[in-house]
């Protein structure tokens, strides 16, 4: 690999930017994919570059379907992003553990006394009112969000522009009391019922878990439910 | 590919920045149990530090010693471990899996 090659991959993954290493294993010669363009010393024709924006597409890694030389494509993407509403102190364990399976972390509170950089060391940390950050940190397909404050004035803010948005996943906590009394809510607010079931209330898998930890631990196996499997709300129990 | 699959990637960078040699070795294909997924990738440099992984450490030795030959000159390698081929057995793949890795220098 062309040490400028490697230069290039990291900075669009710095970049949020999709990009595919195509390499042929004959040679060891190779190509970069963009959604809008093609660069390296790899001649691909019309049917390999389609083949490679299709994989790029769907992030999926592996030899290209072709006949002819063997061509291996390396899907470079973005990382996904977890945003946290509540600097509460699951949030404070489900942030570390969320980095080490490799999400960045966002956490949003606009009280200023949870959302402090000696609670939240080493991550993304805003006190805009949540629908306000949800607005600005647009997410995306990529993205998960988790209301943790149990305050409606807060979770539902988020919520509002969290059900507008392609996020692969909604988590809200609080009791199966607090959870239909969110969806009332949110149901007066002119969501449907179709909408309002991407919400995992309340949030996690059954695990038993007590401590901030263990909740944390429970929110996370179900986000990786979701992203790996496919899961859907009500396919597991709450923790 | 995940933040740990970005790490190794910005490793490699690092280390060719500091002017060592680096090979990566990327995970190109899998049959049976394998615990790695296709795409996943280990770095290391001329001094044998690693990062990432393309096993669950039973080949990462022998995929190490075929880069230092690779840094050191060598074309680009495909490397075949499987429980049909002798070096499996030498280096284990315990799982009974099949895998290629693709191993090559940062130039």
């Amino acid at each position: 690999m062309k040490a400028a090659l490697l230069g290039q991959l990291v900075a669009d993954r710095a970049a949020r930017r999709p990009a595919a290493l195509v390499t042929d294993l004959e040679s060891g010669i190779q190509a970069l994919i963009h959604e809008d363009g093609v660069a390296g010393a790899l001649a691909l024709d019309d049917a390999a570059l389609a083949a490679g924006r299709a994989a790029l597409a769907a992030d999926r890694s592996g030899l290209l379907p072709l006949s002819g030389p063997r061509l291996f494509l390396q899907a470079v993407v973005p990382s996904p992003r977890l945003i946290l509403v509540g600097a509460v102190h699951i949030a404070q364990a489900l942030a570390p553990m969320a980095a080490l399976a490799g999400y960045g972390v966002t956490v949003v509170d606009p009280r200023r006394s949870f959302a402090t950089d000696a609670r939240f060391p080493a991550f993304e940390l805003t006190t805009e009112w949540p629908d306000e950050a949800l607005a600005r940190l647009a997410p995306d397909a990529r993205t998960a969000i988790v209301t943790l404050t149990h305050d409606p004035k807060l979770d539902d803010a988020a919520l509002g522009i969290a059900l507008n948005s392609p996020a692969f996943y909604i988590g809200s906590l609080g009791s199966r009391k607090t959870h239909a009394a969110r969806l009332k809510r949110l149901t007066e607010a002119g969501f449907s019922d179709a909408a309002l079931a991407r919400i995992h209330g309340p949030v996690g898998i059954a695990i038993g878990a007590l401590s901030p930890a263990e909740i944390a631990l429970s929110v996370l196996a179900q986000i990786t439910a979701v992203r790996r499997a496919g899961s859907k709300p009500g396919e597991e129990r709450a923790a | 590919m995940d933040a740990s699959e970005q790490d190794v990637l910005q490793q490699a960078l690092a280390w060719r920045g500091e002017g060592r040699k680096v090979a990566i070795a990327t995970v190109i294909a899998t049959w049976g149990s394998s615990p790695r997924p296709v795409g996943s990738q280990l770095a290391v440099n001329e001094d044998g530090a690693m990062v990432g992984s393309v096993s669950g450490g039973c080949i990462e030795g022998a995929v190490v010693r075929e880069a230092q030959e690779i840094m050191a000159g060598a074309r680009p390698r495909l490397l075949d471990f499987g429980v049909t081929n002798e070096q499996a057995w030498e280096v284990g793949l315990a799982c009974g899996g099949k895998l290629e890795v693709y191993v090559e220098a940062v130039e």
